[in-house]
């Protein structure tokens, strides 16, 4: 991208990297979370940084989401940068009070004395039969309350990249990090650093159809991409990158230009964030749609543990498929 | 609930002539409805089966309300077996088309009602609007440079048809026509104008212009017509939604009958404001292109006043159906040497009976002989045309 | 005349009326039949005949003589008689 030669990293390298550097670039910087120090975090993201930065920066936390990030928002208060990490996004709901009524709203209520510049990274997602207590994508939740920022880097560069400009943040930022994607491997510069995070970015270019996806999803909707184009039909694949605030423009312009949306969301699809993209395409972009825009969600069911039940409850690639060819119809 | 009047806006069911499951045939009567004009007999559009009957005698209902649902024989074959698929949605009532189809059909005057869908559920797209209405070929001397442009704005997704598809066509007019004898109340106007001035003049105009500078009776005709629309504004602009929009400008729709069948009626811009000269040009250019298919998309949306000309048929007056959503439609037929009385004293002289079908709920007779006055009256002084 | 110099005559004819009826069986017109007649001209298709022959020929067919041009076989034999500025 910039001209410096690109390795081979895993995402769960890239996150990594983001960490260290952001603790060697900042002393106000510090990770905290459920077995981040000795064990080098749930899915080793923190491998080593216990050793390199020390107890200090580097603080393991009781089982207590409430507690450690309300202790997070303190020291975010006081004038730290903290990265506080939680397992899965089902146990951050234990959080959410903290999250909810005081990181989001502190400034509000202070008239803008109050900022939380904090960090929380968290997994989420289904896919590695873990069951329903541990699997679920509740980024919509997250997304919808004002005063949060909410990303999801689906890319090696994003996991890199979008740390550093959350920490730069003067308020809340939630990445989601989806649990598949730590082992997967991708290009990255050597010397690639912070990403923007305002903007969702178009993965392929097409033009019969957008397919919409963030986070795990996107693999899935850039494979289907690959199987669309055997077929004739030319997807163009959108990731998100940030879930609230929506970039719209990217949006509304692709459809304009294909005139046909199928949105992918891990999420059940009631009341998912794929409706809130749907209805906002239908607010702006209505009279330039040559079909029903359609979602491809997961099943609305508590994601279940077998692998095959699994596999079929969550979004796959045949699944977008199929969608798509529904969409464009007798073109298909 | 069809409307059986353009001010119709409700009906009682009367009467169910069919029940569930009974075969029906296309033109069948199949219910009874009141109106505030009376007992009306419903026939159907569609042969098939009964499927339901959703509104129950005595029920009073909008135009536009379902009434009952029938399926296709093929359908019911279908349904003999064990059900596999979702049923296929109803039959809507008006033609299933995506927003950007709706859009692109406005913009080039395509009724919908006569394109064939190829999109979810058999939806027309917005491709399916430009198969029946194609894009203007541009000048060939120009194709090359405009191809790239066209593809970076728009990517065509099907080579387009070089021209136009006749059966669409002849939908398209069915579809029109009968909305116009539907929802039009049209009255209709003749008046004889007398040509000696007119042809004497072409005549010798035609005399000293070169083969292909040289004026058709058509070019005064039209360009009296338009002068005689910017008098009587009333036959020139467009009835939608209930309200007359009068047009400033006068785009005359010229008919022209394709010899494979069917006729178009693009049009001619602006014919009030060029000299005859620009208008036989255009005219000539027009034709010509008809006949080649390669009209363009402008042309064949926005006429606000057609004129149509049956005399080369040799036909003595036409009365023809507007087009919606015109008010008003100007006949002329075969400019025929006529026995003429004129200030006591009998002669023969070239005649043409020129006819106007007009929109009653934008105008009266009073104001269409006005028109067909002025028309008249430009007529007698072609030089100033 | 001879059919020599009535050939090719009859070939700018033939193509003329190609321009102003792309969709007409020419092959099957019948040289003594009214043009207009078998072809369905209008007037305009008519003057954008003469057009075509007049750019073809070089020849000036003034109004008056327009019933001349009636059928393949008088349109031949009138314009071997006018005088023209190029070669058929």
């Amino acid at each position: 991208m910039n001209g410096a030669p690109a390795v081979k990293v895993t995402y769960r390298e890239a996150v990594r990297a983001a960490m260290r550097e952001a603790m060697q670039r900042d002393a106000r910087v510090f990770l905290m979370g459920e077995d981040v120090g000795r064990y080098g975090g749930t899915y080793a993201c923190s491998l080593g940084l216990l050793d390199e930065f020390g107890p200090e920066r580097v603080r393991d936390t009781p089982l207590s989401e409430g507690a450690f990030v309300g202790v997070g928002i303190g020291a975010a208060i006081g004038g730290m940068r903290p990265i506080v990490e939680i397992m899965t996004v089902n146990f951050s709901l234990l959080a959410l009070d903290q999250i909810l009524n005081n990181a989001a709203t502190l400034r509000h209520m202070s008239g803008g004395q109050v900022g939380v510049p904090l960090v929380l990274r968290m997994a989420t997602g289904a896919g590695r039969q873990v069951a329903a207590q541990h699997s679920h994508s509740l980024e919509n939740y997250y997304a919808h309350i004002p005063g949060l920022k909410v990303l999801a880097p689906a890319t090696v560069e994003d996991a890199r990249g979008m740390l550093w400009t959350a920490l730069l943040d003067p308020d809340p930022v939630i990445l989601f990090e989806h649990a598949t994607l730590y082992g997967t491997e991708g290009e990255l510069a050597e010397d690639a650093g912070a990403v923007p995070i305002d903007r969702a970015a178009v993965r392929r270019a097409g033009r019969d159809v957008t397919v919409v996806g963030y986070g795990g999803t996107v693999a899935k909707a850039l494979e289907a991409a690959r199987m669309l184009a055997e077929r004739g039909i030319d997807a163009e694949v959108i990731d998100l990158r940030t879930l609230r605030p929506l970039d719209d423009e990217t949006l509304v312009a692709s459809v304009r230009k294909t005139r046909r949306a199928v949105l992918v969301d891990e999420g059940w699809k009631t009341g998912s964030l794929a409706g809130e993209i749907c209805a906002r395409l239908v607010e702006r972009a209505f009279y330039d749609l040559d079909a029903p825009i359609a979602r491809v969600c997961t099943e609305e069911v508590p994601i279940p543990y077998p692998k095959h039940l699994e596999d079929a409850a969550l979004p796959q690639p045949g699944r977008i498929v199929e969608a798509v060819l529904a969409t464009v119809g007798g073109r298909g | 609930m069809p409307s059986l009047g353009a001010d119709m806006d409700a009906g009682t069911l009367v009467e169910w002539h069919v029940a569930a499951g009974d075969a029906v045939k296309r033109g069948d009567i199949v219910a009874v409805v009141e109106t505030d004009k009376g007992l009306v007999d419903i026939e159907i559009w569609e042969s098939g089966v009964v499927d339901a009957l959703l509104v129950a005698p005595g029920s009073k209902v909008p135009v536009g309300t379902l009434l009952a649902t029938t399926r296709t024989d093929g359908a019911r074959a279908q349904a003999a077996q064990p059900p596999v698929l979702p049923p296929p949605p109803r039959p809507p009532l008006r033609p299933m088309a995506s927003p950007a189809a709706k859009q692109l059909a406005r913009e080039r005057g395509v009724d919908l009602a006569a394109v064939h869908g190829t999109g979810p559920h058999g939806a027309i797209t917005r491709a399916d609007v430009e198969h029946v209405t194609p894009s203007p070929a541009p000048p060939p001397e120009k194709a090359e440079a405009r191809r790239e442009r066209v593809e970076e704005v728009e990517t065509p997704r099907e080579p387009r048809p070089a021209v136009l598809d006749a059966t669409a066509m002849r939908r398209a007019i069915a579809a029109s026509m009968a909305r116009s004898k539907r929802e039009i109340p049209h009255y209709y106007l003749s008046a004889d104008i007398d040509l000696s001035r007119s042809t004497a003049w072409l005549e010798a105009e035609n005399a000293r212009r070169p083969v292909e500078e040289r004026l058709l009776l058509a070019a005064l005709l039209l360009k009296a017509t338009a002068l005689a629309a910017r008098a009587v504004p009333e036959v020139n602009g467009f009835f939608v939604d209930g309200v007359f929009r009068p047009s400033s400008a006068v785009h005359l729709g010229v008919a022209v009958s394709l010899r494979q069948g069917g006729l178009v009626a693009p049009a001619i811009h602006d014919v009030d404001a060029r000299t005859v000269v620009e208008v036989q040009a255009s005219l000539r250019d027009l034709v010509g292109r008809v006949r080649t298919g390669r009209l363009r998309s402008s042309e064949m949306s926005d006429p606000t006043l057609t004129v149509t000309n049956l005399g080369e048929q040799g036909v003595a007056a036409v009365f023809g159906v507007i087009y919606p959503p015109q008010v008003a439609l100007v006949g002329l037929g075969k400019p025929l040497e006529r026995p003429w009385a004129s200030g006591g004293m009998l002669g023969v002289r070239p005649v043409v009976t020129a006819t106007i079908s007009a929109d009653h709920r934008v105008s009266d007779g009073h104001r269409g002989a006005l028109f067909l006055a002025a028309l008249d009256g430009w007529m007698q002084k072609p030089e100033a045309l | 005349m001879s059919t020599t110099t009535q050939a090719p005559l009859e070939q700018v004819v033939l193509g003329a009326l190609a321009s102003v009826a792309p969709e007409a069986d020419l092959a099957a017109l019948d040289r003594n039949v009214p043009l207009r007649e078998q072809l369905d001209l209008d007037s305009m298709d008519f003057l954008n005949f003469v057009i075509a022959v007049h750019r073809a020929l070089g020849v000036d067919v003034p109004e008056r003589d327009y019933a001349k041009l009636a059928t393949l076989e008088s349109c031949v034999e009138y314009l071997a008689g006018l005088p023209r500025t190029k070669p058929a």
